[in-house]
């Protein structure tokens, strides 16, 4: 049995929504509204979603950037959200994360000597005197020169100030990275080989993923299991296998029927959603999906479907519809 | 059809690149965009002599600022006295001289004093936000809320007048204005991904605010640091002609202003001198202050 490293149990992030004459809180954005899973050690588990369904507002509120309104962070057995500031600060020494953005995730004051021994210095966590040693190995590792260890990050390209930010996040030797949408931000070709990259460091350090991203190449690409968000909450946890040869919620049938197919005679049914995502202010009752999920019925707009197994699903694949069964034996068709 | 490649030695060995230096490479930049802005060069210039001046200018005069000389009051612009003389007898222009150094150290002082706490009082807003933030956005709102000089008289009727306290009501004044602006560039850069890393890696409040926001909120600190001084120098010499600022005999120019208020009619020089001298220290700090802010905005670049 793997260990378990990191237990979200029912988290929630809801941010208010300030209004009035006095700003009272009128309303609230309910990002994330109830999310649970595990990651094990040594895998790599990724979130998947589209734009605002609260993937990356989840990776955030693990590391508490933003207060969790509600709910478990279980890491290695300590409970995160427990800790006072003071004791979170010295617990982030585990978990590191990597941003999107590689021109606005580092300070464009301080060199990458500077960048990484600060990182260093805040967590003690390697002494003083190794410290320049130690940036050496480090930028060695992610793939940099010695010699531009005194540059400022205006002087590197996209990819390269994605590896310093990678850099950073070793320094301090954490077990898990959250990775928020760390290539998306990349061209192609630089994008692989970043995520190449975190994939030898996975198997140097044991590193634990939790890869936020909306890109499904990259996801196949790089996860062991996958969860598939929609309007703050997961519909379908599934190992990667399972999740592209079986889905079985609605949503991510019709995620997966988007990727073009390579090969041309191959005939695919795609499921094409009308209407827009609605707003997590106010979100649908019942199944979150059910404005614009094909299979609706009535039951979908008032019960709100957990995640749940079913006999023929494998490796502890779970999806959050009524009608998984129906759907995948035929039963139950696509409205006209 | 296309530009000529390059012209660049192909042949240059990769040389070991010199570890560059983001301030001096910053610092040329805004050089040169600087001099583009003649005005301000013009400002920046006068701005250099006066402090020359209110340095080496006590030494070189001829004359004694204080003493009086009865017998050759009110005397026009001369040789002798190249800005004349004032109903003590006094010669104006070394008491001109004289003068600057008062006003350069008031304006000066005062803007650093209100600076650093509006720059405090700003960040901590801005960091912080919620409850912090709307309670001493508040305190600022009052304090604006006041007209400048009214709220200078205030404090300065409250504390007495004298040159310290005028420097203390002119700074006092000045940190809304500076808390303001610096918790709107707070603001847009807690937002930067940077911070959230460095907040990631556990770094504390302090660290945060000082090492990674404060560098980057400079530039406007800047500008309006600059502004914030002709501003201070014209309300310091506007509390001493009211009498509550410099005591006489200090060659404080507001307060000359005021003396020589009482000859308009017959000796307008002693009036004219020292508001020329006011006028030209506040018109070269302000244009300084608007090259500046062109040169020190990245929007403007062209």
């Amino acid at each position: 049995m793997q260990k378990e490293l990191l237990k979200v149990t029912d988290l929630k992030q809801h941010f208010p929504i300030k209004g009035g004459v006095f700003g009272r809180t009128v309303n609230h954005v309910k990002a994330v509204d109830g999310v649970s899973f595990t990651i094990y050690e040594g895998e790599t588990v990724s979130i998947v979603g589209e734009s605002g369904c609260g993937k990356s507002t989840t990776g955030r509120s693990i590391l508490r950037l933003d207060e969790p309104t509600s709910g478990q962070v279980e890491f290695d057995g300590k409970d995160l959200l427990a800790f006072s500031k003071r004791q979170m600060r010295k617990n982030r020494k585990d978990m590191q994360v990597i941003f999107q953005d590689p021109y606005a995730s580092l300070n464009p004051r301080q060199t990458v000597r500077q960048i990484l021994k600060e990182a260093m210095t805040i967590q003690n966590a390697v002494p003083k005197e190794k410290q320049d040693e130690r940036v050496i190995e480090l930028m060695e590792t992610v793939g940099l020169g010695k010699h531009q260890i005194d540059r400022y990050p205006h002087e590197f390209s996209g990819g390269q100030r994605q590896r310093i930010g990678i850099a950073r996040a070793l320094s301090v030797d954490p077990q898990i990275i959250i990775c928020d949408e760390a290539v998306s931000a990349l061209d192609v070709s630089i994008q692989a080989q970043v995520i190449n990259l975190l994939k030898k460091l996975q198997r140097e350090f044991n590193l634990t993923y939790l890869f936020i991203s909306h890109d499904l190449g990259v996801v196949r690409h790089i996860s062991d299991r996958i969860i598939v968000m929609y309007l703050g909450k997961i519909v379908e946890i599934a190992d990667k296998k399972s999740l592209f040869s079986n889905p079985q919620h609605p949503y991510t049938k019709s995620l997966l029927s988007a990727i073009p197919s390579v090969n041309p005679d191959q005939k695919r049914e795609r499921i094409i959603l009308t209407g827009d995502v609605p707003s997590p202010i106010d979100p649908p009752t019942g199944c979150r999906f059910h404005t614009r999920c094909p299979f609706a019925t009535e039951r979908c707009a008032t019960e709100t479907p957990e995640l749940r197994t079913s006999d023929y699903m494998k490796d502890g694949h779970q999806a959050a519809c009524h009608y998984i069964e129906e759907i995948e034996s035929g039963l139950h068709q696509v409205k006209q | 059809m296309s530009e000529p490649a390059i012209q660049q030695p192909a042949t240059t060995p990769p040389q070991p690149k010199k570890p560059s230096n983001l301030w001096m490479e910053n610092f040329k930049n805004f050089y040169k965009k600087l001099r583009k802005n003649k005005a301000a060069m013009i400002g920046g210039f006068l701005i250099l002599f006066f402090i020359i001046v209110a340095i080496l200018g006590p030494f070189l005069t001829p004359h004694d600022p204080d003493t009086p000389d009865v017998v050759n009051k009110l005397q026009p612009p001369s040789a002798e006295h190249w800005f004349g003389t004032d109903h003590h007898g006094r010669d104006i222009f070394t008491r001109i001289i004289h003068g600057m150094s008062i006003t350069l150290y008031v304006g000066f002082f005062s803007v650093i004093l209100g600076a650093t706490f509006g720059v405090l009082i700003g960040i901590v807003s801005g960091y912080y936000g919620g409850r912090t933030d709307s309670f001493l956005m508040r305190c600022m709102d009052v304090l604006l809320a006041f007209p400048g000089i009214l709220l200078a008289l205030a404090i300065v009727s409250v504390l007495g007048g004298s040159l310290r306290n005028v420097i203390i009501a002119v700074a006092i004044f000045s940190i809304p204005v500076f808390a303001r602006i610096v918790r709107g560039s707070t603001l847009a850069v807690k937002k930067l991904e940077y911070v959230d890393a460095i907040k990631a890696l556990g770094a504390s409040d302090i660290r945060i605010i000082f090492k990674h926001i404060l560098p980057n909120v400079t530039s406007p600190l800047i500008v309006q640091a600059t502004l914030s001084i002709a501003t201070a120098v014209l309300t310091a010499a506007g509390l001493s002609f009211l009498g509550l600022g410099a005591k006489p005999p200090t060659p404080e120019w507001g307060a000359m202003l005021s003396e020589g208020r009482n000859y308009l009619y017959s000796a307008p020089h002693v009036a004219f001198f020292p508001g020329i001298a006011i006028v030209l220290v506040v018109l070269a700090f302000n244009i300084l202050g608007d090259g500046l802010r062109d040169a020190l905005d990245p929007k403007m670049k062209k």
